[in-house]
């Protein structure tokens, strides 16, 4: 549904997005996660049409987005929430959407149907006539989400939605993007919010104007560190550190004075063998797990690293 | 241009209308200061003909091209309310961070800005021409007993009201683009193009003093010189209303 390929967009000097080939496909929810200033935003303008790029290529659907004819076809098949949702705070909750289906030539009695039909499942049925001004972050949210889709986008752009939201607030705009992936959208989600991402997201792809690693969430956490094991022992000693190492465990870590956190190239491989010399060097073992890195980790070792 | 849509340019219109309807300050400005015109200068003249009540036709005869450069108020107005609501809808939405969602709808930049250009331009014109019928009643009912005949319409009126007064709002309007794009707030803009103001009180006083004679010749002359202004700004407002201009470049 969406690819890039080298995608690039400099500002002067200042390289935003830098050589980004991805591929996101239909009806997945593919997240885009970065700090700020990694050129997440850039990207979004990029692919909807909004900015242009400095070289590589790019496609949303089945239209170019550096092609002039096929911008206005890009922008007919997708819906944008920016991150300030940019509402008509002097008109209506019905007025914002109504006005969206509009610029979109949605016929008029469709308009009414899907506007009925978000509004009530965003629970602003009853404050349909009142000022969008009036509403809360998250109600404000919620609405500029609704109305991207009032023209029922194949692709959803979002950008950073639950930024500056209290977590209640944020909770219901992730519920609804979750209600989305139902709708069988593909939806773009820019977030800085790992946690989001992880819960929401089909994959994700973490940029810092490069991009520095791609799949989904649970390659993500494997990516980085490799698998590691915890090995809990009635207590420890250098002897069983040592004959852990000489077993072929790489870094061996003591936590908490009775933990061996284990780096293993091959666990089912060889987990047998550390274990018997542990078992050998006087270890009583009490229990084996694997740990996976956090996607915060994985996050935080490839921003710093870079 | 490339190939305009009407019916994205009135959405984009109709939205605004719709804004300014809740904008009440808008909406009294835009009525008050041409009806003021309307009502102030019949006004003047009623009272001055029941102050000297010996007025004889020729004293009003003499009086009379004062009459049309009391219209020229329209032309003042026409220049400086646009502005207000232009402020309003481009700086207005910008601030209000509305201007992205609408930029990434299939509308063209052109389609948004005639869009927009249409909602600043029709309702003080729309108020102008309102009031300026109301003028020349009131004139007329006030003058003809002394002159006669009626003195409204005229082709100098005409010309002011239908030519000199459109080109000048339009004037205003694609100022207010062009310094909203500079603009962090709808104040400045608005006292920036106040300055508009100026040029026009310039011409009005010089023709109460009689340097510039107000025939239909020298308001087309001047008309022709609100044109080429126009036709410039115009091309200098399109090349700022572009979207990576908006999203890139403007403050």
């Amino acid at each position: 549904m969406i690819e890039t390929k080298n995608l690039t967009r400099k500002f002067g000097d200042l390289t935003a997005v830098d050589d980004l080939t991805l591929r996101v496909d239909e009806e997945e929810v593919f997240g885009f996660l970065g700090p700020n200033g990694a050129g997440k935003t850039t990207t979004i303008r990029m692919l909807a049409c909004l900015i242009s790029k400095t070289s590589g290529t790019a496609t949303v659907g089945d239209y170019d987005i550096g092609n002039g004819a096929d911008q206005q076809k890009i922008r007919r098949i997708i819906g944008l929430v920016p991150d300030n949702v940019g509402l008509y705070e002097e008109l209506t909750a019905y007025k914002n959407l109504d006005f969206y289906g509009r610029y979109y030539k949605v016929e008029e009695n469709r308009r009414r149907e899907r506007i009925e039909y978000f509004l009530k499942m965003l629970g602003l049925w009853e404050k349909r006539d009142v000022a969008a001004g009036t509403f809360s972050k998250g109600m404000k949210q919620k609405l500029a989400i609704a109305r991207a889709l009032v023209h029922d986008p194949e692709v959803l752009f979002l950008d950073e939605p639950t930024a500056n939201l209290d977590p209640e607030a944020a909770k219901t705009v992730r519920d609804f993007i979750l209600d989305l992936k139902k709708e069988k959208k593909t939806i773009f989600l820019n977030t800085h919010n790992l946690d989001e991402a992880q819960r929401i997201c089909d994959r994700i792809a973490i940029l810092n104007t490069k991009l520095m690693a791609l799949g989904t969430p649970a390659e993500l956490e494997r990516s980085t560190s490799g698998r590691r094991i915890t090995v809990q022992l009635e207590s420890v000693n250098d002897l069983i550190v040592s004959a852990a190492k000489r077993a072929g465990a790489g870094d061996v870590e003591v936590v908490g004075g009775n933990r061996l956190v284990i780096t293993v190239g091959n666990p089912e491989k060889e987990n047998p063998d550390i274990l018997s010399a542990i078992l050998g060097a006087g270890g009583r073992i009490q229990f084996v797990t694997e740990v996976n890195s956090t996607l915060e980790e994985v996050y935080l070792k490839l921003v710093k690293g870079q | 241009m490339t190939h305009l849509d009407f019916q994205n340019v009135w959405s984009v219109a109709s939205k605004d209308f719709e804004t300014f309807k809740r904008r009440k300050g808008i909406i009294y400005a835009t009525v008050a200061f041409p009806l003021g015109i309307a009502l102030g200068f019949p006004g003047v003249v009623a009272a001055i003909a029941y102050a000297y009540p010996s007025t004889t036709s020729a004293s009003v005869a003499s009086f009379s091209p004062f009459l049309n450069a009391f219209s020229f108020w329209f032309v003042i107005g026409a220049a400086s309310l646009p502005s207000g609501i232009a402020s309003y809808s481009v700086v207005g939405e910008k601030i209000q961070k509305s201007l992205e969602p609408l930029l990434a709808t299939p509308m063209t930049d052109g389609e948004i800005l005639l869009g927009k250009s249409i909602a600043c331009f029709v309702p003080p014109m729309v108020s102008i021409w309102i009031s300026s019928v109301i003028y020349m009643i009131l004139m007329d009912a006030l003058t003809r007993p002394w002159l006669g005949f009626l003195y409204y319409p005229n082709w100098t009126f005409v010309t002011i009201v239908l030519l000199l007064a459109p080109l000048a709002s339009v004037l205003t309007i694609e100022l207010t683009v062009l310094l909203s794009a500079r603009a962090n707030d709808i104040r400045s803009v608005q006292q920036f193009t106040g300055v508009l103001f100026f040029p026009f009180i310039v011409i009005y006083v010089m023709t109460e003093l009689d340097v510039i004679k107000f025939d239909v010749t020298n308001l087309l002359i001047m008309s022709g010189i609100f044109l080429v202004g126009d036709i410039l700004l115009f091309y200098l407002s399109t090349a700022t209303f572009k979207r990576e201009e908006i999203l890139t470049r403007w403050k």
